[in-house]
Order: structure tokens, then C-alpha cells, then sequence
């Protein structure tokens, strides 16, 4: 009996390995891929502050509402642009953006425009209608693809599809803290912050808008659009690799404490069969 | 000469912040000059060589495209699309993306859209060579 189970044990053990070889390969990539991403990231971030601070700020004191991207929408319709990873393995990474897109959707009429494999394949399970499927993989997407996507997305916008767009990813906080974050896009007057310019009594500065505000909007608003995504994905994909390396550094230390465990439970078992073995001889030799 | 606190960024970074007297670049409409105390302003970026002059009276020079210039409350940001300073040009690379892009010009059956993009290119490559060639 002890024979049979001993086997088994052994046999849990050398999977318990393997899978212990495949989480340390993929911790390592994951870690040497993390530094070129981060690098990446910590680039982008200055420009995402300081556009979106730009844009708030415009937005705050913007009268005029000639552009269609500048005006508050009558739409009600959403447009979620939701950048999430291509592959799994990466500890609560896709989960938390889902999650967090739940809280952000809740009640709101939308779409979802997304980037990366299992966001493709989230919301296809949903059975909510997507904006396409064209940009799967977020590996692949360039600033190229950037251009292009902010300009479909205009598009639309311009048509009247949508009454506003949102933009859901994950910051990179950290090594050890990434959090899903959401930002809009369309229209302006969505970036508008705080209390109403009235209320304070102060004449609000107005802009020279040149050559005049509708041209400033239509020319910047598709760039920046491009810009925002390219700089958002290249957070998402340090914020992926980083929680990869984080899930995966656990996997390999819960699979080392298994391996132990199961070898000290070996050895006992193998120990007991030895003893039990003596036992039987001994008691066979004094028997005559 | 009064100075105003200029951030340049793009999506490679933060370009440049800190303080200067001028900053002059191409917009959609042609150059403009932002001294300190402007009002407030916002236009789109265009194709050119923009020149940031510091306190000093040194003048840094760069290739800037697209994007936007806002001006608010004193404080100057331009955030191009691409922004490359004079010294970071790959000159052997433009000039190669200037002879691709003519090359592609003279094919007359180019459909109307990749003309345009070919015409950008060669656009991008000359600025970028004015640039270049400029600081010398």
C-alpha cells in the first residue's frame, strides 16, 4: 500500500516541478520585458499628465462650442475603449480591468472598442456589441495603428454614434501596484472638472483660439486621441508584464513550499515502509 | 528679458521644462512667437523648425510636428506629435526617407490617399533636414 502511494506522491512532485520550471521561465521574461516596458511607460506618463491637464484646462474655460468635439453631447450612448492584455497568467491584471469596467458601465447604454486578445474575448461573452475587432492583439498596435484608431473613432463621433467616449486602462503605479483607471476622451466638455466656472464670480479668461476654435479641435482632437491611446497602452503593458512578474514570482514560491512538503511526506512514507520492512523480518527470524 | 515657464512634451517624454524668454514654431496658420505675459492662446501645430531661446539668449532648435500649443494663464505647453531636436536628427535617415517619399511622388497612378501620406512624409523629412541643417 505504501508502495502504490508513494509512487503517487513521486509522480505529484516531478508535475509539481514542471510547472514550477514553466511559472520561473515566464517570471523571468516577464521581468526582463518589464524593463524596457517600464522605461516606456515612465516616458509616456509626463505627456499623459500634462495633456490631460492641458485639455482640463481648456476644457474649464472653453465657451465656444463651435466643434462637435467641443460641445456637450446629446447622445447618451458610450463608447468604452478598453485596453487589456492578449494572454492570461497574469494575476489579477485582465480580472480588475473587467471589474472595474462593470462599476464604470453600470446603467450606461455602450460600446466597446477593444485592444488585446482577452478583452476581445470578455466582452464577445458578454454579448456586447464591439466597436471591432481589428486591434486583438495589443502587442501589435503602433503609433501608426494609434492614428488610425483615434481617427475611426472621430468618425464616429462626428456621425453621432456615440455621445461620449471613455477610456479604460491600467496605470502603472509601480512595480507592485498597478490600478485600472478610466479617462474620457470625447467630447471636451466632459474633461470640465470641479464647480461651474459661474459660480465663482471671477471673469473667466478667454482663449484666442487661432485660426479659430473649430480648426484648433478638429486638427488636435484626433491627435491627441492618438497620443492618449498609444501612451495609455504603453502603461497597460508594463502594468500586464508587471503583474505577470508578480503572479508568477508567487506561483514559483507555492510551488517550491509544495515540492517541499511533498518530499518531506515522501520521505516519511518511505521511511515507515523501511521500518515496517524490519518489522516483518525481525518478527519472521524470532518466530522458530 | 521677462521668461515663462515652458514644458515641451511629447510621447517620448518630457522634451523640455523649464523657464525661457521666446519660443517660436510653425502652426497650421505660420509661425508664431510666444513671449512671456501672452494671453491666452491655443493652436494647432503644424510642420517647422521651432526654436526655444533661454534666458541666456541661447537658442535651442527642433523639429516639431503636429499637435497643439496652448498658453494658459502664463504657463506655455506644446505638445507635439513628434519633436526632435537638432542634434538628435538622424540625417542619413531623412535624406533616405526624402529620396522613398520622391520616389514614390513620380509613380502617376498613386491612389489619392497614399499620395497624400507620401506627400507628408516628404514633408516630415524636409523639416527635419532644415533642422538639421540649420544648426550647422
Amino acid at each position: 500500500m505504501a508502495g502504490a502511494n508513494m509512487k503517487a506522491v513521486k509522480l505529484r512532485i516531478s508535475s509539481v516541478q514542471n510547472t514550477m520550471q514553466i511559472t520561473k521561465a515566464m517570471q523571468l521574461v516577464a521581468a526582463s520585458k518589464l524593463r524596457k516596458a517600464k522605461e516606456r511607460a515612465d516616458e509616456s506618463k509626463p505627456y499623459l499628465s500634462i495633456l490631460g491637464k492641458t485639455l482640463e484646462d481648456i476644457a474649464n474655460s472653453n465657451r465656444d462650442f463651435q466643434s462637435p468635439y467641443s460641445k456637450p453631447s446629446k447622445s447618451d450612448r458610450w463608447l468604452f475603449i478598453v485596453i487589456a492584455g492578449d494572454r492570461g497568467l497574469a494575476g489579477g491584471y485582465n480580472s480588475n480591468l473587467f471589474r472595474f469596467m462593470e462599476s464604470e458601465t453600470k446603467g450606461r447604454d455602450y460600446d466597446v472598442f477593444p485592444l488585446g486578445r482577452k478583452s476581445v474575448d470578455y466582452f464577445r461573452h458578454k454579448n456586447v456589441k464591439l466597436f471591432t475587432e481589428e486591434y486583438a492583439e495589443v502587442a501589435k498596435v503602433g503609433v501608426s495603428d494609434c492614428f488610425e484608431i483615434a481617427r475611426e473613432i472621430c468618425e464616429a463621433f462626428r456621425k453621432g454614434e456615440y455621445g461620449h467616449v471613455f477610456l479604460c486602462y491600467t496605470n502603472f503605479v509601480s512595480m507592485l501596484n498597478q490600478t485600472p483607471t478610466a479617462t474620457s476622451l470625447l467630447p471636451l466638455s466632459d474633461f470640465r472638472t470641479g464647480k461651474k466656472d459661474e459660480s465663482d464670480g471671477r471673469a473667466k479668461n478667454l482663449i484666442l483660439y487661432e485660426p479659430d476654435s473649430e480648426e484648433v479641435f478638429n486638427t488636435v482632437v484626433p491627435e491627441y486621441l492618438a497620443g492618449l491611446l498609444y501612451t495609455s497602452i504603453n502603461v497597460s503593458v508594463a502594468s500586464e508584464l508587471a503583474a505577470r512578474r508578480t503572479a508568477m514570482e508567487a506561483a514559483t514560491d507555492n510551488a517550491e513550499e509544495m515540492i517541499e512538503n511533498l518530499s518531506l511526506f515522501y520521505n516519511r512514507a518511505r521511511q515507515a515502509s523501511i521500518t515496517q520492512e524490519i518489522t516483518e523480518i525481525v518478527a519472521g527470524a524470532e518466530e522458530p | 528679458m521677462a521668461t515663462f515657464h515652458l514644458q515641451v512634451v511629447s510621447m517620448d517624454g518630457l522634451e523640455y521644462d523649464g523657464d525661457v524668454e521666446r519660443i517660436t514654431l510653425r502652426t497650421v496658420n505660420g509661425d508664431v512667437a510666444i513671449l512671456a505675459r501672452h494671453t491666452n492662446y491655443c493652436t494647432a501645430v503644424g510642420m517647422g523648425t521651432a526654436r526655444i531661446v533661454l534666458p541666456g539668449g541661447e537658442t535651442k532648435t527642433a523639429a516639431c510636428i503636429g499637435g497643439m500649443l496652448s498658453v494658459m494663464d502664463g504657463e506655455c505647453h506644446v505638445i507635439p506629435t513628434t519633436w526632435e531636436w537638432s542634434d538628435e536628427i538622424d540625417l542619413a535617415r531623412a535624406k533616405a526617407a526624402k529620396a522613398r517619399a520622391e520616389e514614390r511622388l513620380k509613380d502617376a497612378q498613386l491612389t489619392k490617399e497614399a499620395r497624400v501620406r507620401a506627400e507628408a512624409k516628404l514633408y516630415r523629412a524636409l523639416v527635419r533636414i532644415g533642422t538639421a541643417d540649420g544648426k550647422k
